[in-house]
């Protein structure tokens, strides 16, 4: 699997830390890990791509179905840690006017749940 | 009510109840209402017959119509006659010297009933005795007189309807020749720019219409010298593109037989002036390049005199000389020049110089000049001067076929460089495919460049591995990279047979609707994270060419137009990336 992740809390934000690449293999491991933040009762769901080294077309793709669902649930989405590169790409898809694009993320306090490490 | 004849002049505008052709699909919507018409028509006509035959009870094999076609040339004078006809008139009541009449009268015709709409006659009725041997009477004529007051409009509508019909097949019908002399015509043109030793030619060409009277043309000669041709063909259109391609073979045949371009020039010319059409001739200029050197020999037949970009100064390459096709004997005289490591040469057609913009300024040969003035590569000079050309004539017609090409001499000693290589169409090898690119180009693009550039590689060799190759692991994707001091460029090549264009353009808003699937990205990142994106053919291969310009300044995005022969990447795709 191109992908892993681990959950974290900051408040009423969860964060989805992301490691790797989000590519076609990577869709289990997304949905697996959008499944455990939507669980929390924070209110809101951040991915942080800090660590991710390689998005394509099909990453794209997963993270709109990922966004579908965090919209039809009313839950806001934000990612944290994209690099210029590909914070172009979510302006251009135009993915930033429906995920808030934050800067790098502070420190998690309490990280939490598994580490889905595959 | 009786035997009826039925007459059909042949002027066509007065025929009269022809069979409608079955409709094109898109004019269904017409033929409905045209059968609404003819329905109401055949109403009319059916309630008329049956009040006439109501007084009597004729067997119904009596009153089937025997129709006979009675041809009137356009030029019988009873057509006249009946236009300003007051209603039915018997056989009598009309000219006797007209040869329509007297086929009528041999056909025992006795009642004509003028179908006259806005003026114009646009049928007959023409009848035979009454089944009751009886004479017409008054009431037969008013109602008579009615059909033909409600037939005639409805009449009129079922022509112009099956006029129009034949016009759009004949529409359709010229379209489809002009597309196959498109495709002729294109054949002409270099379908790709070669490798010339650490020199970039770049292309663009559009004609005015579908074919054109511009050309240009690269030809090897027999001792190692190259050259170069670009030509523009009086007019436009058809009448053009036939020239030009006369002409072109006769530059390939000079070519063959000569490496002076005042002499090529001179054979064309005598051979050209007995099949060009009076009043046409073709300006055409001929330089012949030897690429180790850059010593340049040129003559020119009429045609723009070309630009140089040196140093930052613009120089013009002076050469005169009758046009081709005008003059027997006439001499084209031979200049040399130097085209040195950096230099950029701009040729190009009047294509550009004398369009106008919406306010009547012409573009000019000062607005080139400037851009040549600005080119930072041969790409460049192109991209600019297209994008200059349609921002100045936003909203005006192109008046006539456009072509430049651009000649770069690379700098001394940065020559372009290509590496080649090929990897299997096995899933996952896009990543490894541009990490090798993105080594290749190591230092030469700035790293948001170089990003754009990665994406860009792995999706297209992703899409080439998928769909091109359908993921056949014993087909292998070609990619070459060419680097120069002004830009890298990636060709991706497949077996499949190229990009689909129908697809949807990627909509954030549609795919969170559910109204587009949320794929179909890969081909909008690589049109929007490079400078250029097109597709072409190489034999049985499709490739994919990637530009991305060195420099920021250079590259603005997506640019218009490409090299002659190759397609720009609209959103496509059968790719499901």
């Amino acid at each position: 699997m191109s992908l892993q992740f681990a959950l974290g809390t900051r408040g009423v934000v969860v964060v989805i830390h992301l490691l790797g690449r989000i590519d076609r293999e990577a869709g289990g491991v997304l949905d697996q890990s959008y499944t455990a933040a939507a669980a929390s009762s924070a209110s809101i769901i951040e991915l942080d791509f800090g660590q991710v080294e390689y998005i394509n077309s099909t990453g794209i793709a997963l993270i709109v179905g990922l966004l579908a669902k965090a919209r039809a649930k009313k839950r806001p989405l934000r990612a944290a840690g994209l690099t210029a590169h590909y914070r172009h790409i979510f302006e251009i898809t135009r993915l930033s006017d429906f995920i808030e694009i934050v800067e790098p993320i502070e420190p998690v306090e309490d990280v939490e749940l598994e580490q889905a490490a595959h | 009510m009786t035997d009826t004849l039925r007459a059909e002049p042949e002027s066509p505008d007065a025929v009269v109840n022809s069979e409608p052709a079955e409709p094109p699909v898109g004019q269904r919507a017409m033929s409905r209402a045209r059968r609404r018409a003819d329905r109401r028509a055949a109403k009319t006509a059916s309630k008329t017959a049956t009040k006439g035959a109501a007084r009597r009870a004729v067997p119904a094999a009596d009153t089937r119509a025997a129709v006979i076609d009675v041809q009137i040339d356009p030029s019988d004078p009873l057509l006249l006659f009946l236009q300003s006809a007051p209603g039915p008139l018997e056989i009598a009541a009309l000219p006797a010297y007209s040869p329509a009449v007297v086929r009528m009268k041999e056909q025992g015709v006795q009642m004509v009933v003028p179908f006259v709409t806005s003026g114009e006659l646009v049928g007959l009725l023409a009848l035979g005795p009454r089944l009751s041997e009886r004479t017409y009477s008054r009431t037969d004529r008013g109602l008579l007189d009615s059909l033909a007051r409600y037939a005639a409009p409805a009449l009129r509508l079922g022509q112009l309807m099956r006029a129009q019909e034949k016009e759009a097949r004949e529409r359709e019908r010229i379209e489809q020749e002009l597309h196959v002399a498109q495709l002729i015509q294109q054949q002409f043109l270099p379908s790709e720019l070669p490798e010339l030793r650490g020199w970039h030619l770049a292309a663009f060409y559009r004609p005015a219409r579908t074919v054109g009277g511009d050309f240009y043309d690269l030809i090897a000669l027999a001792n190692g010298e190259v050259m170069v041709v670009v030509g523009d063909v009086t007019d436009k259109g058809v009448p053009a593109a036939l020239v030009m391609a006369s002409t072109y073979a006769l530059l390939r045949s000079a070519a063959d037989l000569s490496s002076s371009p005042g002499e090529v020039l001179r054979r064309v010319n005598e051979l050209l002036i007995p099949q060009i059409p009076m009043n046409m001739f073709v300006t055409c200029l001929v330089l012949v390049i030897d690429l180790d050197t850059g010593r340049t020999r040129f003559a020119n037949a009429g045609h723009n005199l070309p630009y140089v970009r040196r140093d930052g100064e613009v120089l013009q390459l002076q050469a005169r000389g009758m046009p081709l096709g005008l003059m027997p004997g006439s001499a084209y005289d031979e200049h040399e020049t130097v085209i040195e490591p950096g230099d950029i040469v701009l040729l190009y057609s009047d294509g550009i110089t004398e369009q106008h913009s919406a306010a009547g300024e012409m573009f000019g040969f000062g607005r080139t000049a400037e851009l040549v003035g600005e080119a930072t590569s041969g790409d460049d000079l192109v991209d600019r001067s297209v994008l200059a050309l349609n921002t100045f004539s936003a909203g005006v017609e192109q008046e006539d076929d456009i072509t430049l090409v651009t000649l770069h001499r690379g700098q001394s000693g940065g020559h372009r460089d290509t590496v080649s290589f090929t990897v299997p169409s096995e899933p996952g090898n896009e990543r490894d495919v541009m990490d090798r690119v993105a080594a290749i180009v190591d230092g030469l693009l700035p790293k948001a460049r170089l990003d754009a550039l990665k994406t860009a590689v792995s999706e297209t060799a992703m899409n080439a591995i998928e769909h091109g190759n359908r993921g056949d692991a014993s087909l292998d994707i070609s990619v070459t990279v060419r680097r120069t001091a002004e830009s890298v460029t990636v060709e991706i090549g497949d077996y499949g047979r190229g990009m689909q264009r129908d697809a949807d353009i990627p909509d954030i808003d549609l795919k969170l609707a559910g109204l587009q699937t949320s794929r179909g990205w890969g081909l909008f990142l690589v049109e929007n994270l490079t400078d250029r994106a097109e597709e072409l053919t190489e034999g049985d291969r499709h490739i994919v060419r990637l530009v991305m310009h060195t420099s920021d300044h250079a590259a603005a995005g997506p640019t218009p137009q490409t090299t002659s022969g190759a397609t720009p990447l609209t959103d496509p795709t059968g790719s499901e990336s």
